[in-house]
């Protein structure tokens, strides 16, 4: 389990290496490593830690951020689909970006605001509907689509109503992109990772409890009614912060905590190889995104949706082909 | 999850009320099913012996449907308690407010004197254990590692596996007789291994008090016995106590120091099972015709339906008439 762990970071590294080497002024991997320990050129200096590290810190934090979140949500569901992406959450940060975009105007820290505030009313909502006795995993992954495709209706709504310079800049953000990431984001996004990952290695355990189900964990002492929703909000916090920095990256914490699992072979959520793979898969996809077309930087947004969709059908096949 | 939906493969097959009883196999005055006036005689609360877990006054509903009201009961320490009665008596949902799975609506379900809602859940957990009717099996875990979750209430935010944890996991590995199954896949198990592994798991947990919410369901009759086996020498070897939901009449009273009868979310009779275990009580709680004789392989009392009387009559008939074509 360590071994993939450190092979995960490694390979994080890498990628962020080779991020930051690339681009229109190209920068060998030998002399981005000596301008990170602070030993470049003027010029070089600028370019990596003011243009290209950012972006790839961003990217590292958010996957990071996803996949940890979906590694939560997939745990407290008993289900791989039970993913922030599709229960919801996402699209509730979405609607709440787009509103503010769209509607109110305000500024990108008040689009990011108005994001965690939607990701936040969205969980409650889906948490609050899914409650009453019973097995609660599915019916909050059924109530959370029905919630997503209410709220995606609203979206569209929003989008067709305003005028069309703001619905062009909400669509952009819908799309999720790590384009323009400066330290503004990586900096906020730094700070809440500090606060809501030591927070979220205190629930571990727990969590682990709950993969037994709900009656199981409570007679093995898991205070389920107090570990549950603690747990919702550590990881709507996690998705909120990553969806309000870049916009919803689709399938990175749905695949994320799958991948992981499938490398480590280990039981439990899984958090630490999930959060490596979510942030290697993110930086991964945006080092694609920006050089697989010579004309320039596609949205994050699209490479994880093209390679995570491609991912899943991939899975449910071989899945199938086994238990068949 | 409402109890008693689940398909019940461990009931007796029992009869049909439609199905006239043959005059003359129940020799004594049968009581009127549904009233439980004339049994009170065996309700004796035994309030002097000595009980660590006791529910007092407790009244239980799922929402808004009432499944108990103003339920007294006390499990007697270091007894086998097995509670009895027809699907949604009552008996799971009484188990699993004595687990602190279900809060009462009024009253209170005492350990040791206190109320069990009060105290911490890991301390709890270190005393009294629960077998749920349903539980998970994760991804990919192996009987080990399952085995091995009994032990959370015994650590705590920082302290790791212990070899006191090892020791206690390999003890319940051997007492359910799964040691050699111990890397095997959980979900590669049969249903019978499977439930030994649960018991491993909550045996690890290491509680003098031990709840099982209908353990034999879903085994077939060979595993049945062997998990009742298994509780009888748990409770003969220690201090235990174990309560369990069973289905099975005559394996109650077969295996039961104690056994408590409900209906309705009452109890109707509790005692030694040759008290509890007559035709009288069989009629009254199940509304099932019977007669009850000794069983031959131990001597406890063993219900023998009678109700099927005539059908079986007709279906041997019917036998007949299709072998003599």
């Amino acid at each position: 389990m360590h071994v993939v762990w450190a092979i995960l970071a490694a390979l994080s590294l890498i990628v962020a290496v080779i991020s930051i080497g690339t681009g229109e002024y190209p920068i060998s991997p030998s002399e981005v490593i000596r301008t990170l320990l602070g030993d470049g050129t003027q010029g070089t200096t600028f370019i990596v830690e003011t243009l290209r590290m950012p972006r790839v810190i961003c990217a590292l934090l958010v996957g990071g951020a996803l996949g940890a979140s979906g590694a939560v949500f997939q745990t407290l569901t008993h289900n791989p689909l039970g993913s922030p992406d599709v229960i919801g959450f996402t699209w509730g940060a979405a609607t709440g970006a787009v509103l503010q975009i769209a509607i109110l105007g305000g500024g990108a820290f008040a689009v990011s605001g108005s994001a965690i505030l939607g990701g936040l009313v969205t969980a409650f909502a889906v948490y609050g509907l899914s409650l009453g006795h019973g097995p609660t995993g599915s019916r909050l992954i059924l109530i959370g689509i029905g919630i997503s495709a209410l709220l995606a209706a609203v979206t569209t709504f929003l989008l067709a109503r305003v005028e069309l310079g703001s619905a062009q800049a909400a669509r952009i953000w819908l799309t999720g992109s790590l384009n323009g990431r400066g330290w503004e984001f990586a900096v906020p996004m730094l700070v809440a990772l500090a606060i809501l990952l030591p927070l979220l290695a205190l629930l571990a355990k727990p969590l682990t409890m709950l993969e037994l189900g709900d009656d199981a964990a409570r007679a093995l002492g898991v205070e389920v009614d107090k570990i549950r929703p603690a747990l919702i909000v550590v990881a709507v916090g996690l998705c909120g912060c990553a969806t309000a920095a870049v916009g919803p990256v689709p399938f990175v914490a749905l695949a994320a905590p799958q991948l992981a699992r499938r490398l480590t072979r280990a039981t439990g959520p899984g958090l630490v190889a999930a959060t490596l793979m979510g942030a290697l898969l993110l930086a991964g996809s945006d080092l694609l995104a920006q050089r697989l077309l010579p004309t320039g930087g596609l949205p994050v947004g699209v490479m994880t949706g093209a390679l995570g969709g491609a991912y899943l059908i991939w899975l449910l096949r071989n899945e199938w082909r086994k238990t068949s | 999850m409402a109890e008693d939906v689940v398909t019940d493969l461990t009931k007796p097959s029992s009869g049909s009320d439609t199905v006239p009883a043959e005059p003359g196999a129940v020799d004594r005055p049968l009581a009127s099913p549904g009233v439980a006036a004339p049994l009170a005689a065996f309700s004796s609360a035994t309030p002097d012996v000595p009980t660590r877990l006791e529910a007092k006054g407790v009244s239980l509903a799922y929402d808004d449907r009432v499944i108990s009201e103003g339920l007294d009961l006390r499990i007697p320490a270091g007894s086998f308690t097995v509670i009895v009665g027809p699907n949604a008596c009552g008996k799971s949902t009484a188990l699993r407010a004595l687990a602190r799975m279900l809060k009462p609506k009024q009253g209170s379900v005492l350990l040791d004197g206190q109320v069990i809602s009060s105290l911490p859940a890991k301390q709890v957990a270190r005393t009294l254990g629960l077998l749920p009717q349903s539980s998970v099996v994760p991804d990919g875990i192996t009987v080990r590692d399952l085995v091995g979750r009994g032990r959370f209430p015994h650590q705590g935010l920082l302290r790791q596996w212990s070899s006191k944890d090892e020791s206690a996991v390999q003890h319940a590995l051997a007492a359910t007789g799964v040691s050699d199954l111990e890397n095997r896949f959980v979900d590669e198990l049969s249903g019978g291994q499977r439930q030994r592994v649960w018991l491993a798991m909550v045996l690890a947990q290491e509680t003098e008090l031990l709840l099982l919410d209908e353990p034999t369901t879903f085994l077939d009759i060979t595993h049945q016995y062997e998990v009742l086996d298994l509780c009888a020498e748990l409770r003969e070897s220690g201090d235990r106590t174990l309560v369990a939901v069973l289905h099975d009449l005559n394996q109650a009273a077969r295996y039961a120091t104690h056994i408590i009868a409900m209906k309705q979310g009452q109890i109707v009779a509790q005692g030694p099972p040759a008290e509890v275990v007559t035709p009288e009580l069989v009629e009254a709680v199940f509304d099932l015709k019977c007669v009850v004789v000794p069983d031959p392989a131990t001597g406890t009392p063993m219900v023998v339906a009678t109700g099927r009387g005539e059908r079986s009559a007709a279906a041997k008939a019917h036998a007949a008439e299709l072998t003599g074509r």
